[in-house]
């Protein structure tokens, strides 16, 4: 069992959702990076998603893509991440999101295992899909770590039950066709998809895509086991007129949701 | 392996050996499944393969015939060159023959809405011509550094009732433009059918794009061995994505004797780094929604690629290739701007035909290949496209003043 997996056994007799906080590695720089998750967990979040910055990330908005750019160009690869991972996990139970290329390109078992060691419970792969997954799943398995896969609101119930065989730790569960980003609401499409993916599997279901207020957090907490923000984090800290005033900015939003997750049931 | 083994791998999800297949959102994969069921129904169904004949015959202009390159030839080690002038059809390359039949399967499936990506415009231009024909909305993702290289495409582009689209993210050239177009289908995916260009991409479209080019071929073999009595020594193409080489390629697969050989764009140099040879330069990787060579770093980060030619201009390459390349069936060469360009000037020069810059590169490879070959061989070079689009490109190459 990883400690994802006991971060939602415990929210569950809580009865609550949690909140599940992402930022890329290398971004606003490494320290900076280091000092996001230390304000992401003065304020309250269950567990991390650190991003591996991609060069063709195209299931992210505007803001994911810019910090992916500003990530790179801070030269983030492998090393940096796994650091970022190790951080985090010392805290809370903390995964890596990444496309697949990076992880191919690492070495697959090796990937898997670098991420145990590392302290992190899992990997989230928004471009991989079930068909090519035969070697990644005998990898976590190994390494004990947790593979969890995206899906959509345009997955079929027949092919929602097929992903959610092979995922661990939680479904990520899209909540509308399109990239990362805040939305002014949360997709209705949203509730309608969890409601079909519990007919699947008996896993946890964090929500992502949109997320970005308090209001929304407890509007998703009411039929979702964790809500996932990003880019209202990342655009926080864009914002902000210096890094000390960006962190504040974290902390402060990362307490809002934190109630917000607690509020909706 | 058989051919008709590889045939086998093919079928399952768009494998070519470990290549190809689908690395895409959970989200695309309910599009994907109904645009390979749509094309495989299409391909059995023979309303669609005559409707799509007759576009051919009396749109694009098919068959394309073939010119003897006689005064070229000479600096190509005497050895008989034959052109497939796939620049005659309309809308000036190859391209046309994708769209039309992505086109037709827009309608087929009920969608009115189509997005395309595009470099150097070509295919911009020919997506653009396809939606004016069948009245569908037509959206085109372009980098935005190509819009200014490209603004005669642009314009086309627009006259012809589309709308343009500049990419401004990442390094807003080819590759970025496919992510946006990927970003929009993503959110669109319900009305929309994305227009791809290139033998690239998950399946069904290193599949489906093979069969639309694949008439190249098919057209080609017959009219050699009427032309000469015999099969060709060789069978050159550019290589960028690989649409027109695997659509000329393709039919001479199952011919031993015929070597097959790819040019892809060497830039200033392989050894430089600055260049598109993704198979002679590259490493096998994901991209795009497929596995193939791409240029990438240690990190598995997507490697800028460097060419005079816009529409070669790509750091991916069709799984197919890959898989031929490994396989031993195909041979890539790079060829560099500046022997693109000699042989762009040569042609243009010998035969009164201007080429492609994309083309240019094949017509280098045929020089290499005549000199090794002697002038007892037959050489055929698929001229993919025109080069109208190229002449600011090779006026400022070669210092011609434009004012």
């Amino acid at each position: 069992m990883t400690a994802l997996d006991q971060l939602f056994e415990k929210v569950r007799a809580e009865n609550r959702a949690a909140l599940i906080a992402y930022i890329p590695a290398g971004f606003p720089s490494q320290a900076g990076c280091h000092r996001v998750i230390a304000a992401f967990i003065a304020g309250g979040v269950d567990a991390i998603e650190i991003g591996y910055p991609y060069s063709d990330p195209v299931m992210d908005g505007p803001t994911i893509q810019a910090a992916a750019v500003t990530a790179l160009d801070n030269g983030t690869g492998a090393e940096e991440v796994l650091e970022a991972l190790k951080i985090a996990s010392a805290s809370v139970p903390a995964v890596v999101m990444t496309y697949w290329n990076p992880i191919e390109r690492f070495g697959v078992d090796k990937f898997a295992a670098a991420i145990a060691a590392n302290g992190g419970s899992g990997v989230i792969t928004p471009d991989l899909t079930i068909e090519e997954s035969v070697g990644w799943i005998g990898a976590t398995q190994t390494s004990s770590i947790n593979p969890i896969y995206v899906v959509a609101p345009s997955t079929k119930d027949a092919r929602l039950a097929q992903v959610t065989s092979k995922c661990g730790g939680f479904v990520y569960a899209a909540s509308l066709m399109g990239v990362t980003g805040a939305r002014a609401s949360v997709s209705s499409g949203a509730g309608d998809l969890v409601a079909r993916v519990r007919k699947t599997t008996d896993l946890p279901i964090a929500v992502g895509l949109g997320v970005s207020t308090r209001e929304q957090a407890k509007g998703v907490a009411a039929y979702a086991d964790g809500v996932i923000v990003g880019s209202a984090f990342i655009k926080a800290i864009q914002d902000a007129p210096n890094e000390e005033e960006g962190l504040k900015a974290v902390t402060e939003l990362a307490r809002e949701l934190a109630k917000g997750v607690r509020e909706g049931r | 392996m058989s051919i008709s083994e590889r045939e086998d791998l093919s079928a399952i999800l768009g494998h070519f050996g470990p290549y190809g297949g689908r690395f895409v959102p959970e989200a695309l994969i309910g599009a994907l499944e109904e645009l390979e069921e749509a094309h495989r129904t299409s391909q059995l169904d023979p309303s669609f393969v005559s409707e799509l004949a007759e576009l051919h015959r009396t749109y694009t202009g098919r068959p394309s015939i073939l010119t003897e390159a006689k005064r070229f030839a000479e600096h190509a080690g005497g050895a008989r060159i034959i052109l497939k002038r796939e620049d005659l059809n309309h809308t000036g390359s190859h391209k046309i023959n994708n769209v039309l039949g992505q086109a037709l399967l827009t309608k087929r499936m009920g969608k009115k809405r189509i997005i395309a990506e595009t470099g150097a415009g070509q295919h911009g231009v020919a997506s653009a011509t396809a939606a004016a024909l069948m009245g569908l909305e037509c959206v085109v993702y372009m980098g935005e550094e190509d819009t200014k290289r490209q603004a005669l495409n642009v314009a086309r582009m627009k006259l012809l009732g589309a709308e343009v689209v500049p990419v401004t993210s990442g390094s807003r050239t080819l590759k970025d433009a496919i992510n946006e177009a990927m970003r929009d289908w993503v959110t669109n995916v319900e009305t929309t059918h994305y227009m791809l260009g290139t033998v690239a991409g998950p399946h069904p479209f290193p599949t489906m794009v093979r069969d639309f080019h694949k008439i190249i071929g098919e057209e080609t073999r017959a009219q050699v061995l009427e032309l000469t009595g015999r099969l060709p020594d060789a069978v050159l193409a550019c290589v960028g994505g690989g649409s027109n080489a695997i659509g000329i390629f393709h039919r001479f697969i199952s011919d031993p004797t015929v070597r097959l050989i790819g040019l892809e764009a060497g830039g200033d140099g392989v050894e430089t780094g600055r260049h598109a040879a993704t198979i002679t330069g590259g490493t096998p990787g994901v991209l795009h929604g497929t596995r193939s060579y791409v240029l990438q770093d240690k990190n598995g980060q997507t490697v800028e690629s460097h060419s005079i030619s816009a529409g070669l201009d790509y750091p991916g390459v069709g799984p197919e290739h890959a898989y031929l390349h490994d396989i031993g069936r195909t041979e890539y060469r790079a060829i560099t701007d500046d022997q693109a360009m000699h042989a762009f000037a040569l042609l243009s020069k010998t035969e009164g035909i201007i080429p492609a810059i994309e083309t240019a590169h094949a017509l280098a490879g045929a020089m290499q290949v005549g000199n090794e070959l002697g002038k007892d061989a037959i050489i055929v070079i698929n001229l993919s496209g025109r080069g109208d689009k190229d002449v600011q490109t090779a006026a400022s190459y070669f210092g011609i003043p434009l004012d």
